[in-house]
């Protein structure tokens, strides 16, 4: 296990820091292509949906207080409430609904 | 250039860097939670947030690694998730003042996020090597710290509560998204788009050969394809996302 750990947190950094210093050495120019800008732009939002979304509905005990938990998320976000307040907020829904299923099931 | 300029220009960015910290300090808690959570020990976790410093890609990492994916697997998800560095590193290196040396540029590189770019592409004149230093240098620290004591709450938290604070970096993804997309209909469209195309990669029985971390990988591709086809950005814009 272990060795084969290091080999995953190697592969992860070494790409992840190759992405970021290569421009920053090598590049000079910028980038003209209104469909690779584009596309760039929008790739945080589409990784974010996706991995969000279903992950988040079994990153609890349970679908249901999972679900609890991303309403409240998407409601105090909704109102530009801060990411840690947000946070922490979807978690104690998540548990009050994880604390009620347990005393009605 | 003084030793008093270039202390000056080191605590200006660290100063900058203060209210990254302080978000870095509890997305990174979330993030040590959710891997301990996943059967990482709290060093391995600590030393992925050290070497890798983001947080979509940790997760999508975590993810490979728990379902004991290939590398190759690994390496592509961290390339499609990570590739918006690429374009942040283009862009600040037309912001670099003249005294950056190959080995500035290979240090300042490593600490590029999403809101270190921000922050030093919102300066009016060039930055310096100094500046940069210290704007990264809180946020690496506060990253790191973060995610030992998330990993190590992980560990003696009772179950239930573990259980629900494993939602807590979902939701700062939901809170990352949600006013951008409130903001955007553009951004909107593309992450539901994303949303489909993971749920129907997820759930239709035809997809289950694709592992978690490649359905990221696809549903980034098309997702964010399809927004650059029917919503192309309008020059100036793609710096502030």
């Amino acid at each position: 296990m272990n060795h084969q750990i290091v080999g995953y947190i190697a592969v992860m950094a070494m790409v992840t820091y190759l992405i970021r210093s290569l421009p920053l050495v090598l590049f000079r120019k910028k980038i003209t292509s209104p469909f690779v800008k584009s596309f760039l732009y929008y790739i945080p939002y589409a990784v974010l949906g996706a991995m969000t979304i279903p992950g988040i509905f079994y990153s609890t005990a349970s679908v249901f207080s999972a679900t609890m938990g991303l309403a409240a998320a998407i409601i105090l976000s909704y109102f530009n409430r801060s990411l840690i307040v947000v946070a922490i907020l979807s978690s104690l829904t998540a548990y009050i609904a994880e604390v009620l299923q347990n005393l009605l099931l | 250039m003084t030793k008093n300029f270039l202390r000056k220009e080191f605590f200006k960015g660290f100063k900058d860097g203060i209210p990254i910290g302080l978000g870095y300090l509890s997305v990174s808690f979330g993030f040590g939670i959710m891997a301990v959570s996943s059967g990482l020990s709290i060093l391995w976790t600590v030393v992925i947030s050290m070497t890798n410093l983001t947080s979509a890609g940790q997760v999508a990492g975590i993810g490979v690694i728990s379902a004991g994916g290939s590398y190759f697997e690994m390496a592509l998800a961290q390339l499609v998730i990570n590739i918006r560095y690429a374009l942040m590193s283009l862009s600040l290196s037309q912001k670099l003042d003249e005294r950056f040396t190959l080995f500035s540029r290979l240090a300042v590189s490593f600490g590029i996020t999403d809101e270190i770019f921000a922050v030093a592409s919102g300066k009016s004149d060039e930055v310096s090597k100094e500046y940069m230093y210290g704007l990264i240098s809180l946020p690496f620290v506060c990253w790191s710290t973060g995610t030992l004591l998330g990993a190590c709450a992980g560990e003696v938290l009772p179950p239930m509560i573990k259980a629900a604070l494993g939602i807590a970096i979902y939701g700062m993804f939901v809170a990352i998204v949600v006013p951008a997309a409130r903001r955007s209909v553009e951004i909107l469209f593309v992450v539901c788009v994303s949303i489909m195309i993971s749920c129907v990669l997820k759930y239709i029985p035809l997809f289950s050969f694709i592992s978690d971390g490649f359905s990221i990988i696809i549903t980034t591709i098309i997702a964010a394809a399809s927004g650059a086809f029917f919503f192309p950005v309008k020059p100036g814009k793609e710096d502030s996302p």
